[in-house]
């Protein structure tokens, strides 16, 4: 068994959650494609930066002569309904995870693999994408666990903490949530921020996949089952 | 092939029957406490109950963060208002001294109030954010008489179970429960940042929630009616917002 079927459930339910949030939040973006930092931010005041796109309402400048139609309100029921799948479904990952000793096993590296020559090495094989070798078909090389490790137990939580950082109910219960972040529109652009690294994660993720043999290991995490290891040297 | 072993599925089994029965127990006590929202049917109606529920449940008592003087917002924003007719201009002309705001529904005696009633109401203030949902904000200081009081000059009736209110634009109507209704912070407003409220932010009165976005707190407020039946409403969604689309509750 390459993935177990949790794993691999937990795997394909987070992915959909995820695109609809990445999509429902683009989307919410454009009624307002500005960012600032602190607590308070509006059109009135300067930005920390705009993305330069047109927006979805008529008072915001965007330099462009034109306003999108609004989808806020689909959006934002999406992107809500889709974040508790997305949480429930990572707290039952993670919490089966730590019981079976998934990440100790599979995804935390030997301390000799994360030696700085070794890593290096990693490192520099993966910038010429190189074909992974037959070995690898069965478990994880130290660059691509600790990258997972980061995306389960840093960028994950981040998207959520920044998240419910801009809920005006959810502070009024947990002020700290929003105040160590340096206030609401900090969260706001921060949520942004941690949004961008996660599409870069997509990004090298779906690449990998499909250097290692795409159809190969959308298999192994639809079914479970590796494929026989392929070396057409 | 694997084979499945008795011990996975019977575990796996206890697991499903545990999870059907744990989802039926919660819909079931959700409903009972009023942690259903009115816009729980349909496509997003299991994400919309488990915001609300859980920050019912999370934010019982807790309330909105306040600010000091020094971080108002020196140029807020407003959202352009349709313009809102001769009538409206008509009452502005007279300093909105024939400005009228309605009280009926589970009440023990209706009434309706001039902005000098309410403003003889015991005062309460706060310096709170407002957050637009499309995403910027403010920060003001909020000054007028606590819906809680006015509830209790009406005499709300404890059966009531939602407050329905209704601005001046006809296409703004707004309700929340009573835990918001009952809120410290929940203000009928009539003074902005020292002064009077401007027009622009919904003067001469403006319903104030603190712990939800801003389409919560609508401008230009003329009627408050108490229900326990929030179906009777519109379209039954609990507010004008779902029935363009946007979710009843803005806590989030």
């Amino acid at each position: 068994m390459r993935h177990g079927l949790l794993v691999r459930v937990t795997h394909w339910v987070m992915t959909l959650a995820f695109l609809a949030l990445l999509v429902s939040g683009l989307e919410i973006v454009l009624s307002h494609p500005r960012f600032y930092w602190g607590e308070v931010g509006n059109v009135n005041t300067a930005p920390l930066f705009k993305i330069p796109v047109p927006a979805s309402r008529n008072l915001v400048p965007t330099g462009y002569g034109y306003v999108l139609p609004d989808q806020n309100g689909w959006s934002r029921y999406l992107h809500f309904q889709s974040a508790w799948v997305f949480v429930l479904t990572g707290l039952l990952y993670v919490g089966a995870g730590l019981l079976a000793g998934h990440f100790r096993r599979n995804l935390v590296p030997a301390a000799e693999e994360v030696a700085p020559k070794r890593l290096a090495g990693k490192i520099w094989e993966s910038v010429r994408l190189r074909r992974p070798g037959a070995g690898e078909a069965w478990s994880y090389n130290a660059l691509q666990r600790m990258t997972y490790l980061v995306v389960i137990f840093v960028l994950a939580p981040l998207i959520v903490w920044t998240g419910l950082a801009m809920s005006p109910a959810f502070v009024s219960a947990v002020p700290s949530a929003v105040n160590i972040l340096g206030g609401q529109q900090s969260a706001r652009t921060l949520h942004f921020a941690v949004t961008l690294v996660l599409m870069g994660f997509l990004l090298v993720h779906v690449s990998m996949v499909a250097l290692a043999g795409f159809w190969s290991r959308m298999r192994a995490m639809i079914t479970g089952r590796a494929a026989e290891p392929l070396e057409r040297v | 092939m694997r084979k499945i072993s008795r011990r996975a599925l019977i575990a796996s089994g206890v697991g499903v029957a545990a999870g059907a029965t744990g989802l039926a127990v919660a819909a079931k006590l959700a409903a009972r406490y009023g942690l259903v929202p009115p816009d729980a049917g349909g496509v997003y109606g299991p994400g919309e109950t488990l915001t609300y529920a859980a920050q019912r449940v999370l934010t019982r008592h807790s309330m909105a963060r306040e600010f000091s003087r020094s971080q108002i917002s020196e140029k807020p924003f407003a959202n352009e208002v349709a313009p809102l007719g001769e009538e409206f201009a008509g009452l502005q002309k007279g300093g909105f001294t024939e400005w009228r705001l309605a009280v009926d529904g589970m009440v023990a005696t209706p009434a309706s109030f001039s902005v000098a009633e309410i403003q003889r109401f015991p005062q309460r203030s706060h310096i709170t954010m407002i957050q637009c949902e499309e995403g910027w904000s403010y920060i003001g200081e909020w000054i007028g008489a606590p819906l809680a009081h006015l509830l209790e000059v009406v005499g709300a009736q404890p059966q009531a179970r939602y407050v329905v209110y209704r601005s001046f634009q006809k296409a703004w109507w707004e309700s929340m429960d009573m835990a918001d209704a009952l809120h410290p912070q929940t203000l009928i407003t009539y003074g902005m940042n020292g002064g009077d409220l401007p027009m622009g932010f919904g003067g001469p009165l403006r319903m104030r929630v603190a712990r939800q976005l801003g389409y919560k707190s609508i401008k230009y407020l003329t009627r408050v009616t108490l229900t326990d039946d929030i179906k009777k409403f519109g379209k039954g969604l609990g507010s004008a917002e779902p029935e363009a689309g946007y979710s009843w509750y803005a806590g989030i």
